[in-house]
């Protein structure tokens, strides 16, 4: 099929990526494939790359979906914080699982409400318009834990953080589920094409009909869902919300996961799917310079290397020469797109 | 006025050509400027106007040609390197900072500094001293952006004058200013003129440009139409040098008379918008095509836009021919009453460059009928494939980025897309500007074929024999006004002419 | 009035207008013991913020700033423990070092033609990574050249003291004042935070300006890392995580716009000291949580942003008519 085709031509660099670098572990540490199984549940070095790795795979998600508008929303580590704040307080409030939840992902949902409202009828720009919710953000997580690490013990919260289903770790089935429910939605609807109508033009986007204020804040609101998710994930792993640590830096981590998933800063043709093994991709370094016996600080250098080496593939000047993360799309189109003029 | 007739040009431009891909935006075109002249360059969108000025300030690259400065062939790198010759540019869009002060934005690169510093008194003082040379006595120490457009033209101008001082090029600088604020503009240009400036004024109000002007220049479709005295020719004459076609080209004299008495489909009353267009009347009748003529800048674009919702209109109302009334306020409501339209600049506010063909035909449709509803692949790639095959779109396939086609296949994609959604009413502005002869001639009769099919149209052109050719009435537009209403045998293009150049009686409020 | 006073007037009467109120409050907060601390608790925020002054102004962002901090101190505090090296030729070697990675990121930022907001992304990880690799453990510095810059400070009326990085970052705060006012340089960042196509269409040298912008961020964190090291008498590969965030709010509510184009140096300062303030009243309360800090610096920078939209509104409506 020309679909078929065209999609693993789209996300064949980032295979390669993971593959090259889940090679390269397994080849310094031979133990890398052993997977067992323990109470029930799978141990082992690719199920803990899967297991942590699904937070900035969820927020990766929603990121994805708002730098193809042409945005980006540094508030979702902050998000993460409230909405995990929310769950250990509905929790030990005593409201019951499925309130909790509720409350929980309502917060998330919230919070993209208001960068998207900020965004999309005021007009401010994305990184400035949720700069305020990433400052102000961790201090109103603090406010729902009154500055404590609140504790829980209910197991059915717990489950969401280091509980398995057939054996598989739950949140690594959350951010499977949550990454194809979002892909059929987008791609089985017509928002897919419309958020990359938005991102790649979009004065001719309104003038089509596009109703492009109400998808960027629902695009937002994605956002702030994801990032509830992964907040409550991250509540249940430690069994309590650290207001201070949760979800700490993810932001960046996503939107590198986004980028190294080949979708460009600059908005428009995005792929969740390349975004999700981006997000592996982060991982497996991850994992395997733990693995390795390296010291852990390599990781940070090595986030920076990859960032550098994606700059110069994506950078307007490389794009003549190179089309390697994106493959079917025209060098120069982008440069041009960076002067047009945005109006609502 | 001084003029010294018999000495060499100041500027010249020699044969110049510029090709970009797929069009020749200039052709051979020879210009020359005298010093302590103003120069007027006239032309349509895409004539070449802005073309010819990049040359000249080096800009763009020319391809052949010669510039020549005081009988020197010079060769400026860019606006910089231009300046150094004594070449100064202020283009409409005031090119200077809004959040720098006025002093600073004409001491910018020269700031008068002692021991490394600026001394702010002394900058003050100089842009102040230069200021009242051009009669503004204004405050120097506050942001630019707190005057008024008028005023930073003139700053502008000021500055390209202190750093150029022998040719001043201005490009469409009267283009956002009142009648007041032009009469101060023009008292600059003419005292530039008596220091011996040469300069080259480009406008599209004719008014100005006699008022002004002591040569023309006006160029076409990347051609020298011609160049003359400004006292030896009539407006009448001047804007057939811009939409006239040449006499040898017979074609049809007038217009068609409609068919029969067709039912109103649309009926605008009073519509308009304030500091667009003046409040006008139109009913649009089913199987209509009503043409919009008037030159740029005269209220076309924007009478387009306030029908479309673009721009909000504030005053008047739309009723359907039953009477009902119509909301028009933003485009999704116009698409919702069944409305269309192709927009001016195809690049900017039309086609989605990055999306395919297939995706880019769709979207309007999709919008419509809502995110939830997608059109299937299945139906889409139909729906595609039988507009690439009934408009004759040269692409490759459906999948293919549609800004990698040519800019007359992405006008057919722009109206693929508005025709699938069947509308009752298509608004075209400009639809035939930059596309090759070929796809020029299939869109004119696609023009007449959505007609015959009971579609209602609105076309904006600047190419007169082309509005005679399928309009059953025409609107003529001059100066944000609905001026005239051409109906079937007084639809000629001498017509039209005589409307758009009518001068106007009394100056616009 | 000049609209473009506006915001850091705005600046100006809520921080007397806070101050008041914690005066009201408090009285001893109006000694100059108070401002003293005020000064030197905030002296490497304060200097960090001036660099970040140039880069906001000029429409970029860095977010570099705090892990360069960090990696200043974890140099200092290495260097002194392993080398025989004096404290001075130490500093000398690192202003260098953070010169040339600013310069850096701007070279890529300019070349590249990337967002800043990525590569500083990508210079944040590098930095607070090298800063790892020299050592993860906090390194204390005992060395008595830094027990003298410790020890010196010029006693005000009143008890309070002007430390030495207190004075060093009013010192900065005045420098750069001078440079984004006072010179050419400075007035090439105005105008490429103004519109960088046409700044260059105008003369100025984008190229050698941007590269010469992050060079001064780097710089300047460069030298917060020293103030940092002397504050805190030690190197730690983990402090000053979310300076570069502090930074910004602090420019933010300094008045300056985070689109870039305007703003004042001096704006910055009252920004630093409104959040200093914030933090000490919430000390002298002793019952307020810390939280509220973040929160209310969440709402100034809202509010800063919406009053800074309006005034772009209402700039764009209402123009003086001149002539």
């Amino acid at each position: 099929m020309n679909g078929l085709v065209l999609f693993s031509r789209r996300i064949w660099p980032q295979l390669l990526t993971l593959a090259v670098i889940v090679g390269l572990i397994s080849v310094m540490f031979p133990g890398f494939f052993d997977i067992s199984i323990a109470n029930g549940r799978l141990y082992g070095s690719p199920i803990d790359i899967l297991n942590r790795g699904a937070p900035v795979a969820l927020l990766a998600i929603g990121m994805t979906l708002v730098i193809a508008t042409r945005g980006i929303d540094l508030s979702v580590g902050a998000v993460m914080a409230i909405c995990g704040a929310v769950s250990a307080w509905g929790i030990t409030e005593g409201y019951g699982l499925f309130p909790t939840l509720a409350m929980a992902l309502s917060a998330g949902l919230a919070c993209g409400l208001w960068n998207g409202v900020l965004v999309a009828l005021l007009g401010i720009q994305p990184i400035v318009a949720t700069l305020i919710l990433m400052v102000a953000g961790r201090g109103i997580a603090q406010l729902i834990t009154e500055g404590a690490i609140l504790t829980f013990n209910h197991e059915g919260l717990i489950f969401f953080g280091s509980g398995s289903v057939w054996a598989i770790p739950t949140p690594v089935i959350i951010g499977v589920l949550t990454g194809a429910i979002v892909t059929l939605i987008v791609r089985r609807s017509a928002l897919g094409m419309l958020i990359e109508a938005i991102g790649i033009n979009l004065r001719a986007s309104t003038l089509a009909g596009v109703n492009t204020r109400v998808l960027l804040i629902a695009v937002y609101m994605t956002s702030g869902f994801c990032a509830a998710l992964a907040g409550i994930i991250a509540a249940a792993d430690i069994r309590g919300a650290d207001a201070n640590n949760a979800g700490l830096w993810l932001e960046l981590d996503a939107i590198l996961a986004v980028v190294v998933g080949g979708t460009s800063l600059l908005g428009g043709r995005f792929s969740l799917i390349a975004s999700l093994i981006g997000a592996l991709i982060i991982q497996a370094v991850n994992t395997g310079i733990l693995l390795s016996g390296f010291p852990p600080e390599f990781n940070l250098i090595i986030k920076a290397v990859i960032i550098l080496i994606i700059l110069v593939l994506q950078s307007p000047t490389m794009r003549t020469v190179l089309v390697f993360f994106s493959s079917d799309k025209a060098a120069g189109i982008d440069s041009e797109k960076q002067k047009e003029t945005v109006a609502p | 006025m001084p003029q010294s007739e018999a000495s060499q040009p100041l500027l010249r431009a020699r044969g110049v050509r510029k090709v970009f891909p797929g069009t020749v935006a200039l052709d051979g075109v020879d210009f020359s400027l005298r010093a302590g002249e103003v120069h007027a360059l006239l032309g349509e969108n895409g004539a070449g106007k802005s073309t010819l000025i990049k040359c000249l300030t080096g800009a763009y690259r020319r391809d052949d040609g010669d510039i020549l400065l005081n009988g020197e062939i010079i060769d400026p790198k860019g606006t910089i390197d231009a300046q150094g010759y004594g070449i100064g540019t202020v283009y409409q869009e005031v090119n200077l900072l809004p959040n720098l002060t006025v002093a600073e934005n004409l001491s910018l690169g020269h700031q008068p500094t002692r021991f490394g510093m600026i001394s702010t008194r002394a900058m003050n003082a100089r842009a102040r001293e230069v200021l009242s040379q051009y009669g503004l006595d204004i405050d120097v120490g506050r942001s630019l952006s707190s005057y008024s457009v008028a005023v930073q033209q003139v700053i502008a101008i000021a500055r390209a004058v202190t750093l150029s001082g022998k040719v001043l090029i201005l490009d469409e600088p009267t283009a956002s200013l009142d009648s007041h604020e032009v009469e101060m503009l023009f008292d600059v240009i003419r005292s530039l003129k008596q220091r011996g400036l040469g300069i080259v004024f480009i406008s599209h109000f004719l008014d100005q440009i006699f008022t002004i002007s002591d040569r023309i220049t006006v160029l076409r479709n990347g051609r020298l139409v011609g160049t003359e005295a400004t006292r030896d020719i009539d407006r009448v004459a001047l804007v057939n040098m811009m939409l006239g076609r040449e006499l040898e080209q017979e074609v049809r004299s007038h217009g068609k008379t409609h068919a029969g008495p067709g039912e109103a489909r649309l009926a605008f009353t009073g519509f308009g918008r304030k500091g667009r267009i003046e409040p006008f009347d139109l009913t649009i009748q089913a199987g209509e095509v009503v043409g919009v003529a008037g030159l740029l800048g005269s209220g076309r674009t924007e009478t387009a836009e306030v029908l479309f919702g673009v721009a909000a209109h504030d005053s008047g109302e739309a009723r359907r021919g039953d009477g009902t009334v119509l909301r028009l306020t933003s485009p999704r409501e116009a698409i919702a009453a069944g409305f269309g339209f192709c927009p001016e600049d195809r690049k900017t506010d039309g086609v989605i460059a990055d999306l395919t063909v297939r995706e880019n035909i769709a979207l309007a449709l999709q919008a419509r009928i809502g995110w939830m509803r997608r059109i299937p692949d299945r139906e889409q790639k139909a729906m595609a494939n039988d507009y690439i095959r009934k408009l004759d779109i040269r692409t490759p396939d459906a999948e293919k980025p549609v800004g990698l086609l040519s800019g007359g296949n992405q006008q057919k994609v722009m109206l693929a897309r508005w025709l699938v959604t069947n509308p009752s009413f298509l608004i075209l502005d400009e639809p035939t500007r930059g596309i090759d002869v070929g796809a020029h001639a299939e869109i004119i009769r696609l023009i007449e074929e959505l007609c015959a099919q009971g579609m209602s149209l609105l076309v904006i052109s600047s190419e007169l024999d082309e509005l005679v050719a399928y309009s059953h009435r025409v609107l003529v537009v001059r100066d944000r006004r609905h001026v005239a209403e051409l109906s079937g045998g007084e639809i000629t293009t001498d017509n039209m002419v005589r409307a758009i150049a009518a001068p106007e009686k009394e100056a616009v409020a | 009035m000049n609209a473009r006073l506006l915001p850091l007037a705005a600046t100006l009467v809520i921080f007397l207008a806070a101050y008041a109120v914690c005066y009201a409050q408090y009285p001893a907060m109006l000694s100059t013991r108070v401002i003293g601390n005020l000064l030197t608790d905030n002296a490497f925020l304060g200097i960090v913020a001036v660099g970040m002054t140039f880069v906001i102004i000029s429409g970029g962002i860095d977010l570099s700033v705090g892990s360069v901090i960090a990696f200043a101190g974890v140099f200092i505090a290495v260097l002194l423990r392993d080398t025989g090296l004096h404290p001075l030729a130490v500093f000398a070697l690192l202003l260098v070092l953070a010169t040339l990675f600013g310069a850096a990121m701007g070279a890529t930022i300019h070349f590249l033609e990337m967002p800043p907001f990525i590569v500083t992304l990508a210079g944040m990880f590098l930095a607070r990574g090298m800063a790892y690799v020299l050592s993860i453990d906090a390194v204390p510095i005992t060395h008595e050249f830094y027990d003298q810059m410790q020890d010196l400070y010029w006693l005000m009326p009143g008890k309070g003291r002007l430390t030495l990085i207190g004075g060093l970052m009013l010192l900065v705060f005045i420098m750069g004042g001078i440079l984004a006012h006072r010179t050419r340089f400075g007035m090439n960042v105005y105008a490429i935070g103004g519109g960088a196509q046409t700044a260059a269409l105008m003369g100025v040298p984008l190229g050698r300006t941007t590269i010469a912008i992050y060079a001064l961020s780097g710089l300047l964190a460069g030298l917060a890392g020293i103030v940092f090291s002397i504050y805190t008498s030690a190197g730690y590969s983990l402090a000053t995580v979310g300076v570069e965030l502090d930074a910004i709010a602090a420019v933010v509510i300094g008045g300056t716009l985070l689109t870039g184009g305007s703003g004042f140096v001096a704006g910055t300062l009252i920004g630093v000291l409104i959040m200093g303030l914030i933090q000490t009243y919430i000390i002298f309360d002793g019952a307020l949580s810390s939280w509220w800090t973040k929160i209310l610096i969440g709402m100034l920078l809202f509010a800063f942003i919406v009053l800074q939209k309006g005034l772009v509104w209402t700039t764009a409506k209402r123009r003086i008519a001149g002539g």
